[in-house]
């Protein structure tokens, strides 16, 4: 396989990979380059090649083709010292629930080559950095998801590796152990670590990442920041809050003709939503013809766009966020 | 080296796991529990040991019994490793590559050997003793572990290909009860028809039955000696398949556990 020379600025590299599972391809020539000290969010719908991209990456599996590098490292040719250098927090939490907090990080402590007290020491500044000291000692069946991620989490961060990768560090999490979760993610990239970062959730993405890369189908469609994947859809959106899901369909040729693009309707929440070239004229237009096609609108407003706008643009399809559970 | 250092993390893991939860153990003995009192009362009344007392003759047999299944422990909690995700954690890891499951194997015969104490104390309950001198005690013991060890890694594999660990039961049940079964675990195999005796004299589960019986001293005096080879050789015989379980299976073991990726 022909692997260039190292670029030395960037902690994860990736170039063409290319991963089939029998007739499915999860991953189609995906390129990523992630400079050091920076947060990729890797951002697509289930089943874009997300997970697959970090499995690739972690060493978990090989690619069909393409090369990857991690610290400057191949991670076929050199899996073991890649994982040396790297810290996992995968989308379900990894740990054994009939052990306590510290029971489990002191294993992957000693597992990442740590004496018993050397993970020990780790273990428990980690639990009192996460606020769980008063749980340190109880087996994590007990638990709350979001107390377990923390604890998966902690074990990814536990031997200070220069690169992590989260795999939807959040999914399925209250807004406020997400926003915990930010937090401790952020104190890690402020004291150097890059972070390949998947998520489902655009909002996290516009959060945490300094570039995002969206994937669909097994390959990259868009990448930038989050302003220029915003821009790149342009304008502003108009967003009409129906008070009758009913009217939805008239609402959508109402909207038609001030329309820049795509129409966007989320069916459960009666919301209609475009993208607008004037704003403030298309407000007035579309407000006169709902007042006299007779519509109650619960809200109605113009809003910047956000990358749930960035993704039905690139793909045409919603993101379909939680669409499994 | 780290290979010897991973595999104790880990089966100090597991080990701390049985702790947690016995409750699996009181589960998983329940069947070679229900077994001693069936055939100790229900059946053993008319299965006639020349000379001596089925109970006695029967403990040997649960006890092999009760390693063999008991290995499957291996299969089902590497299947849940699996299914929880812990194993692609642990392959993210620098840790040496044969330590999961060569760290599992090991903290699975502390687990078999709780349960052939307790096993032990079910016999003495009903009546078994050991007849024979400490040391053949001990080297019965030792047998049953090892045994229950080597099978373990044929488990291992099973662990690491089974969808689920639910499944891991159905799949061993239909190979383990006829494999306890047709043997001389609960009758001698001399009463057996014809094919079945030589399957019964040839299986490992029968020479591992027979020499823990030899050792701990449960054949009545004046029993013939055994006339097939794998029996008249117990010991060694069952030793060589444990040895060959081992040699074979541990390297494939080692292999799936590499490849497994849960998606």
């Amino acid at each position: 396989m022909n692997t260039p020379h190292t670029n030395t600025g960037l902690a994860v590299e990736a170039s063409g990979i290319v991963k089939r599972y029998g007739e499915v391809t999860a991953l189609d020539g995906l390129d990523l380059a992630v400079p050091t000290g920076t947060v990729l969010g890797l951002l697509g719908p289930n089943g874009a090649g997300k997970t697959t991209a970090v499995s690739v990456l972690t060493t978990l599996i090989s690619p069909d083709s393409g090369w990857a590098r991690v610290a400057g490292l191949d991670v076929v040719a050199e899996p073991q010292r890649v994982r040396s250098l790297i810290g996992l927090s995968g989308q379900y939490a990894a740990v054994d629930e009939h052990l306590t907090a510290t029971e489990n990080l002191e294993m992957i402590g000693c597992l990442y080559g740590m004496t018993r007290r050397e993970a020990r020491k780790r273990a428990e500044d980690l639990i009192e950095q996460f606020r769980l000291t008063d749980s340190a000692h109880r087996p994590l069946k007990t638990f709350s998801g979001g107390m377990r991620r923390r604890i998966d989490l902690a074990g990814a961060l536990l031997a200070d590796p220069p690169v992590l990768f989260l795999d939807e560090p959040t999914t399925g999490l209250d807004p406020r152990s997400r926003g915990e979760l930010w937090d401790a993610i952020r104190n890690r990239v402020a004291d150097g670590t890059t972070v390949v970062l998947t998520t489902q959730y655009l909002e996290e993405a516009d959060q945490l990442a300094n570039e995002i890369v969206v994937i669909d189908h097994g390959r990259a469609i868009a990448r930038g920041t989050s302003q220029e994947l915003k821009r790149h859809v342009g304008g502003e959106h108009l967003d009409v809050h129906l008070a009758r899901p009913e009217d939805i369909g008239r609402v959508e040729s109402i909207v038609a003709s001030v329309a820049s693009g795509a129409v966007r309707i989320v069916a459960d929440e009666a919301l209609v939503s475009v993208p607008v070239a004037s704003g403030v004229d298309a407000l007035s237009s579309v407000l006169n013809d709902l007042q006299a096609a007779n519509i109650d609108v619960v809200d109605i407003g113009l809003r910047r766009p956000t990358l749930d706008d960035v993704f039905m643009e690139l793909t045409g399809h919603a993101a379909e966020v939680e669409g499994a559970s | 080296m780290s290979m010897i250092r991973d595999a104790a993390t880990i089966a100090r893991r597991n080990v701390i796991r049985i702790r947690r939860v016995p409750d699996v153990m009181v589960f998983v003995l329940m069947q070679p529990l229900m077994f001693v009192l069936l055939f100790a009362y229900v059946f053993g009344g008319s299965i006639d040991i020349p000379g001596g007392s089925y109970r006695e003759f029967l403990i040997a047999g649960i006890f092999a019994q009760t390693v063999v299944f008991g290995a499957t422990f291996t299969a089902s909690g590497l299947a849940e490793d699996v299914q929880k995700g812990l194993i692609n954690r642990f392959r993210s890891l620098p840790m040496a590559r044969s330590a999961v499951v060569a760290g599992r194997t090991a903290s699975d015969v502390v687990y078999n050997g709780l349960s052939v104490v307790i096993m032990s104390l079910a016999g003495l309950a009903v009546g078994w003793r050991i007849r024979g001198s400490v040391l053949d005690a001990v080297v019965a013991y030792l047998l049953l572990l090892f045994f229950s060890y080597s099978f373990s890694w044929v488990m291992a594999c099973l662990g690491l290909v089974v969808p689920t660990p639910e499944v891991v039961n159905n799949a061993t049940f239909i190979v383990l009860f006829p494999l306890t079964f047709i043997a001389n675990t609960f009758v001698p195999s001399d009463n057996l028809p014809g094919v079945l005796r030589t399957m019964a004299e040839w299986n490992p589960v029968s020479t591992l039955t027979h020499a823990v019986r030899v050792r701990f001293g449960n054949l009545p005096t004046g029993t013939p000696e055994p006339t097939s080879w794998p029996l008249q050789n117990a010991m060694l015989y069952s030793l060589g398949w444990a040895v060959l379980l081992i040699v074979v299976f541990a390297p494939i073991a080692t292999r799936l556990y590499q490849r497994t990726d849960k998606r």
